[in-house]
C-alpha cells in the first residue's frame, strides 16, 4: 500500500467569502488562521507542490481576483487522476497506437496519471526555481500534451462544482457571476433584461440538500 | 448460449425511436414486445442531482463508454484510419431514452424539397452540371405524406413554437418559409432571452426573418393524447449533456415509458448488448446479446426491428452480414453509403454589458430561415445548398465558456493577462451559428475497420469523411452574413478566416450523424424502402437518422420520429395482417 501523502496548505487559500469593492477589488472576508491538512489520493506531496506551481501559473492569484490556489485546484486534479478518469476508464485504449493526423486528437498510450507523472519529473524542481524561470519552463512546454491537459484541468478546477474539490468556497463562481446550478429562472429571465442578475452561488449540495456520487469516487 | 422463449418483436435499442415503436405496437396489436437497450435504466428523478457540470458534460456520463466501443476515421480511401480515443466531433448516448434524454429538443420539421432533394436540384441546377461525386437521393416518401405523423409527434412532445405557414396562411411569429402545417403547435413558443432579442431585432433591421425555434420543452404545463402532463421549463441551462430534472424537456423517459410501463405485453431489458441479427433463408430469426452480466442470449422473435443509434444501426447489419457493403470505387452496394454530418460555424459576438447567459433552455433560439436549402442563394456565393443560421441561448455553463476571448485579447492562452481579459469577458459573448445541410458524396462512407475491435472482439465501424469546398463555402457564407449581424447587435465580431480545415473529430459539432441505412425508392441506391422495412428481409425494419441519404439543416429527432410513427402504421396495419414487402 502506498504511504499516506499529505498537502500542508494556509486555511486563507481554502475559499473564504469572496467580496467585491465598489471598484471591482476582490477580498475576502473573514480570513481563517491555521493550516489545513489534505489526504492526497495520487499525488506525492512533493508532486503536489509542482503541480499546485504550475496551475498557480496558469490562473494566478493577483489584482484581478483569487486564483488556482485559493480554489484548491491541485485537490480537484488529485481527486480526478486517483479515479476511473485518471486511469483511462473512460478512453479507447486499444492498441495498435499509431501516429496519425492531428485531426485524431491525442492517440498516446499513456493515461492521465502517467502523463502527470512523467510532465511534473521533466521539470524537475520547478516550484523552487524562481517566478520568472517557472514562467520560461512553462512557455518552452506550452504546446504538449501535458501542459494542456493541466491548464484544462485548471479551468475546470476553478470552475467545476465544489464536491470536486475544486472551486472552494465557490470563488471561481463568484468571480465570473455564476449562480451555479439553480432549479429555475422562470421569473428571473424576464426580470434581469439589461442588468446582470448576480444573486449569491449555491453548489449542488446546497440546493439539494445531498450530494450525488461523483465518477471520480467510482472504483478505478 | 441460452435460447429465451421467443417474443412477438425484438427491438434493438430503448431511444426515441425503439420506444416510439415498442408504444405504437404494445397499445395497437396484442403482440409482446422485448426491447434491449445496452445502457442503464433512467428516470426523472435522476435528474436533479445531475446538474453537475463536470461529471455530465465534460466526462459525458450520459454516453457510451467509449472504452467499450468507438469508431476509426480516415479522411480517405488512402488513408489508414486511427480510432477515435476520445469523443469530440458527436456524443452517442446510452441507457433508456437513448440520447433522446441529453438532447436539446430541437423539434424542427424539414423542408419538402429535403425528401425529393436530387429531383429537386436536378431541375433547379440540371443534372449535367451538379458535381459528379454528388450523392444525394430522393427518400420515396414526401413531405405531404409524413405531415401527418410529424403532427402525432409534436403532439407527444408538446413541441413549443409559433406556425408560420397555417394551412398555406402565413402568420407573424413563425417561420415564413417552412411547409404548411395543418395544426399550430400544441404549446407557445418559449420566452426569449435578452440576448436573443438584441440577435432578433438585428436581423430584422437587416431585412432577415428571425424567429423563436420551435423546441421539446414545454413553455407551459402539458397534457399530451397519451394523457402524460408534465411541467414548464424553469430555464435553469442544464439541458443538452443532462437529463430535464423536472420532465419539461421531452425525453423518452418521461413521455413514452409511463404509458409503455402499463402495457403488459412490453418488456424493456437493460444492459443488454446486441452483437449481431440472427437471419436464415432472408428472414431474421432473432437477436443475439449479451447481457449485463455476461451471459450470452439468443433470443427469437418474428420481427426484429433495428432502432439504435446511426453508427451501430450500420455496424449490426454489416456484423450481422446483412445487405452489401457500399465500395466508392465501383459505386456498388448500399449498406454504408451516404454517411454525412453537419456543417457547422461559430461567428462569436463581444459584447460590452453582462447577459445572464446562464438562463436559458436547450433549444431556445433565434433561426434565420432566409437562406435556408437553396432559398437567397446568388451564383457568386457557389453554393448548392447552405442552411439556417441561429444563435442559440442554451445556458451558458462555466467551464465550458470559460476565457471565450476576442482575437488578440492575451499574449497566450494562461497567466495574468489571460486570466484577467477572461473574466472582462465573461458572461459577454454570443455565438451566431450555422446548422448547414452537409450534403452526401460519394467518397463519404461507413464500413467495418479491419484492425481495431469493440471490447467483445467485434470489428469497430470505420468513417471515411472529410470536408469538400462546398461546405468551406457554406462556411464562408455564414461569415459574411453573421458578421454584420454581430455588429447591427451592436457587438465585435472576431476577423474572419477560414482554414478551410479537414474534418476532426475533437471539436464537437453536433450529434447529427446519418446514412449508412438509407431509405429510397430502390434497392440498388437504398437499404430500407420508405416504410424502413429492409429491402432484401421483410421482418427487419430500420429506423433512426442512419436512413436518411443526406443531412438537412434542421435538426433530426423529430423527423426520426415521424418516420417511425409512419413505419408504425404500415407495419401494424398492413404488415401484421399480410407479412411481406411494403413496397
Amino acid at each position: 500500500m502506498r504511504r499516506r501523502e499529505f498537502l500542508t496548505i494556509p486555511a486563507t487559500a481554502l475559499g473564504g467569502t469572496l467580496l467585491y469593492t465598489l471598484a471591482g477589488e476582490p477580498f475576502r472576508l473573514q480570513a481563517q488562521d491555521g493550516k489545513v491538512k489534505v489526504p492526497l489520493r495520487f499525488f506525492t506531496e512533493a508532486e503536489a507542490k509542482q503541480a499546485q506551481a504550475i496551475c498557480a501559473l496558469i490562473f494566478p492569484s493577483d489584482a484581478s481576483g483569487p486564483g488556482a490556489t485559493e480554489a484548491g485546484v491541485v485537490i480537484y486534479i488529485d481527486r480526478q487522476l486517483a479515479g476511473p478518469y485518471g486511469a483511462d476508464k473512460y478512453r479507447y485504449t486499444k492498441g495498435p497506437f499509431t501516429n496519425t493526423v492531428p485531426e485524431h486528437g491525442y492517440q498516446g498510450k499513456e493515461n492521465p496519471r502517467q502523463v502527470y507523472r512523467q510532465g511534473l519529473q521533466s521539470l524537475g524542481n520547478f516550484a523552487a526555481l524562481p517566478a520568472a524561470e517557472q514562467v520560461k519552463k512553462l512557455e518552452s512546454i506550452e504546446k504538449t500534451h501535458f501542459f494542456q491537459m493541466v491548464r484544462t484541468h485548471t479551468i475546470e478546477g476553478m470552475f467545476a462544482d465544489p464536491m470536486h474539490g475544486g472551486n472552494a468556497g465557490l470563488i471561481g463562481w463568484q468571480m465570473i457571476g455564476f449562480p451555479g446550478p439553480q432549479m429555475s429562472y422562470r421569473e428571473e429571465i424576464d426580470r434581469h433584461r439589461g442588468q446582470p442578475y448576480r444573486p449569491k452561488p449555491a453548489s449542488l449540495e446546497q440546493i439539494m440538500h445531498r450530494k450525488p456520487a461523483l465518477m471520480e469516487d467510482e472504483k478505478s | 448460449m441460452t435460447n429465451l422463449k421467443p417474443v412477438d418483436v425484438a427491438i434493438i435499442g430503448g431511444g426515441w425511436s425503439g420506444l416510439a415503436m415498442a408504444k405504437e405496437i404494445t397499445t395497437r396489436s396484442g403482440l409482446n414486445v422485448v426491447v434491449l437497450e445496452r445502457g442503464m435504466p433512467r428516470k426523472t428523478s435522476d435528474y436533479a442531482l445531475g446538474m453537475d457540470e463536470l461529471d455530465y458534460a465534460h466526462r459525458l456520463r450520459m454516453m457510451q463508454n467509449i472504452a467499450d466501443e468507438t469508431i476509426t476515421h480516415r479522411h480517405s480511401v488512402r488513408d489508414v484510419a486511427a480510432p477515435v480515443r476520445q469523443y469530440g466531433s458527436f456524443l452517442p448516448g446510452t441507457g433508456v431514452g437513448g440520447a433522446g434524454e441529453h438532447w436539446n429538443g430541437a423539434a424542427f420539421r424539414f423542408m419538402p424539397e429535403m425528401f425529393t432533394l436530387r429531383s429537386h436540384m436536378n431541375r433547379k441546377h440540371g443534372a449535367a452540371k451538379l458535381p459528379a461525386d454528388l450523392d444525394v437521393q430522393d427518400w420515396g416518401v414526401t413531405y405531404d405524406e409524413l405531415e401527418p405523423y410529424y403532427w402525432y409527434s409534436e403532439q407527444m412532445m408538446g413541441v413549443s413554437g409559433k406556425a408560420g405557414n397555417l394551412r398555406g396562411k402565413i402568420l407573424p411569429g413563425g417561420n415564413p418559409f417552412e411547409a404548411p402545417r395543418q395544426n399550430e403547435y400544441p404549446t407557445p413558443p418559449l420566452k426569449n432571452s435578452q440576448a436573443m432579442d438584441l440577435f432578433e431585432a438585428a436581423a430584422k433591421r437587416l431585412g432577415h426573418h428571425p424567429y423563436t425555434s420551435p423546441a421539446a420543452n414545454l413553455s407551459q404545463t402539458y397534457t399530451n393524447p397519451d394523457g402524460v402532463t408534465r411541467p414548464a421549463c424553469a430555464y435553469c441551462g442544464f439541458c443538452e449533456r443532462f437529463g430535464c430534472m423536472v420532465g419539461a424537456k421531452s425525453q423518452p423517459s418521461n413521455t413514452l415509458l409511463p404509458v409503455l410501463q402499463r402495457q403488459k405485453n412490453f418488456e424493456l431489458r437493460t444492459g443488454s448488448w446486441v452483437r449481431k441479427i440472427v437471419h436464415k433463408d432472408g428472414r431474421a430469426t432473432g437477436v443475439q446479446y449479451v447481457g449485463a452480466n455476461g451471459e450470452e442470449f439468443f433470443q427469437p422473435a418474428g420481427l426484429v426491428v433495428l432502432a439504435s443509434f446511426t453508427l451501430n444501426n450500420v455496424r449490426l447489419l454489416a456484423l450481422s452480414k446483412i445487405g452489401t457493403q457500399y465500395d466508392p470505387s465501383t459505386r456498388k452496394g448500399t449498406l454504408g453509403r451516404y454517411l454525412t454530418h453537419q456543417v457547422d460555424s461559430a461567428t462569436r459576438v463581444f459584447m460590452d454589458k453582462p447577459l445572464n447567459l446562464f438562463m436559458g433552455s436547450g433549444a431556445l433560439a433565434m433561426r434565420l430561415p432566409d437562406f435556408d436549402g437553396d432559398r437567397g442563394l446568388k451564383p457568386e456565393e457557389g453554393l448548392l445548398r447552405f442552411g439556417m443560421l441561429f444563435m442559440l441561448a442554451p445556458g451558458s455553463r462555466p467551464i465550458a465558456n470559460f476565457a471565450a476571448l476576442p482575437q488578440g485579447a492575451a499574449p497566450k492562452n494562461w497567466g495574468p493577462e489571460w486570466k484577467k481579459a477572461a473574466l472582462q469577458w465573461a458572461d459577454r459573448v454570443i455565438t451566431i451559428g450555422l446548422a448547414g445541410e452537409h450534403l452526401s458524396y460519394r467518397g463519404n462512407f461507413m464500413d467495418l475497420d479491419p484492425t481495431y475491435t469493440d471490447k467483445f472482439g467485434d470489428p469497430l465501424l470505420r468513417f471515411t469523411l472529410n470536408w469538400t469546398e462546398h461546405e468551406h463555402k457554406q462556411r464562408d457564407f455564414a461569415a459574411k452574413l453573421a458578421v454584420p449581424l454581430g455588429r447591427a447587435m451592436g457587438g465585435k465580431t472576431d476577423e474572419y478566416r477560414n482554414p478551410r480545415a479537414n474534418y476532426n473529430v475533437i471539436n464537437y459539432q453536433t450529434t447529427h450523424v446519418q446514412g449508412g441505412t438509407s431509405m429510397g425508392a430502390s434497392p440498388d441506391m437504398s437499404v430500407v424502402n420508405r416504410y424502413s422495412q429492409h429491402w432484401n428481409m421483410s421482418n427487419l425494419f430500420v429506423i433512426g437518422a442512419s436512413t436518411f441519404p443526406q443531412n438537412p439543416s434542421h435538426n433530426p429527432t423529430l423527423t426520426v420520429l415521424a418516420h417511425t410513427y409512419f413505419a408504425a402504421d404500415a407495419l401494424i396495419k398492413r404488415y401484421l395482417k399480410n407479412p411481406g414487402k411494403l413496397a
